[in-house]
């Protein structure tokens, strides 16, 4: 039943993503080349409206809600290794399959790429997990914990700064 | 002339309509979007198959178990979901070379492939490392994770920076 949902999950956050464009290797490096926002408009809407409905539940007891680990050595140096792959292939490791799923056989090259990726970073796993993945472990911290104040007020800030970013790039007509 | 370039779905209906999917999955299933396990996973069910004693001496498929998840099927649906988006509004096609590319890179095969090829793997051994490509990093964000505001940080830096020295010039 759990992959069943998983198949659906897909079959709809593919297709939506289809017919905002957003799987297309223009919009991705658009965006990359501050000249077309609407890979950053859709991604960040997605957080904004998740972070009130997953918090939301979380309140109500319904889920339990834990940060992702940060280790500060490995997000860094692993954030910029992605964004230049990311720059290079133009298209991220899940709007590849929707993109080949396009007609598009550069994202078919790109997902070969990816699982020599994999492979190799399966090969180094030892050696990373002794060096770079112990640099600056923080735990599960979250932007709250951090600084100490509730989620809500947060989340209030990253909407009103969501919505005047929005609103900006309106402007700009981008 | 086909609906390709007609503007699309707008991109905070489509955002919002995500951000309801994440919440529904949550909810229904438990499970938070995210993809790049998913290819840790087939890679080791593929390495299974071709040689199970190297899986076996292999630490990472120790961490991220090499069976069949709810990831691979979610990027199985993309891929259905793409196709399907595609088809029934007339826009699929095969084709290679993306339109910004080749207005202003060209059109050799060698150069669009090796560079989607590179890219790929780099951005794979980028995601392991930071925990999680976009679609994991969207999910963290969710969670308000100070590691996902590293992440977005720095794959927007870096690919600003790599995507400025790949057009130089060349980007109007």
């Amino acid at each position: 039943m759990n992959l069943l949902y998983g198949l659906i999950a897909g079959i709809l956050f593919g297709f939506i993503m289809q017919r905002a464009r957003v799987i297309r290797y223009d919009k991705q490096i658009g965006a990359l080349l501050l000249q077309d926002m609407t890979i950053v408009k859709f991604m960040f809407t997605a957080i904004l409206v998740g972070m009130a409905g997953i918090y939301l539940l979380g309140d109500v007891g319904y889920l339990k809600i834990s940060g992702r680990p940060l280790i500060i050595g490995a997000t860094l140096i692993g954030g910029g290794l992605f964004g230049i792959g990311w720059a290079l292939l133009g298209y991220c490791p899940g709007t590849s399959w929707g993109a080949l799923g396009e007609g598009r056989l550069d994202a078919l090259v790109g997902i070969l790429g990816l699982f020599a990726g994999a492979f190799i970073y399966a090969e180094i796993y030892p050696f990373l997990a002794e060096t770079v993945l112990t640099w600056g472990n923080m735990g599960n911290l979250t932007i709250p914990d951090a600084l100490g104040i509730n989620h809500w007020f947060v989340i209030a800030v990253m909407v009103a700064g969501g919505i005047l970013m929005f609103r900006w790039l309106e402007k700009k007509g981008l | 002339m086909n609906g390709d370039h007609k503007n699309g779905l707008n991109p905070y209906i489509g955002g919002a309509l995500t951000g309801l999917l994440i919440i529904l999955s949550v909810a229904v299933s438990g499970n938070y979007f995210g993809t790049s396990t998913s290819i840790v996973q087939l890679l080791g069910m593929l390495e299974k198959f071709i040689s199970p004693f190297q899986v076996a001496q292999t630490e990472y498929f120790k961490v991220v178990n090499p069976v069949i998840s709810w990831q691979i099927l979610f990027v199985t649906g993309i891929f259905i979901g793409g196709f399907l988006g595609a088809t029934l509004f007339g826009e699929f096609k095969w084709r290679f070379f993306p339109d910004l590319w080749k207005n202003h890179l060209g059109t050799s095969y060698v150069k669009r492939g090796l560079f989607a090829f590179l890219g790929g793997m780099i951005a794979m051994i980028g995601a392991r490392l930071a925990g999680g490509c976009p679609s994991g990093q969207m999910s963290a964000m969710i969670l308000l994770s100070l590691s996902a505001l590293v992440a977005m940080i720095m794959f927007f830096a870096a690919g600003i920076i790599t995507v400025k020295l790949v057009y130089k010039g060349g980007g109007k």
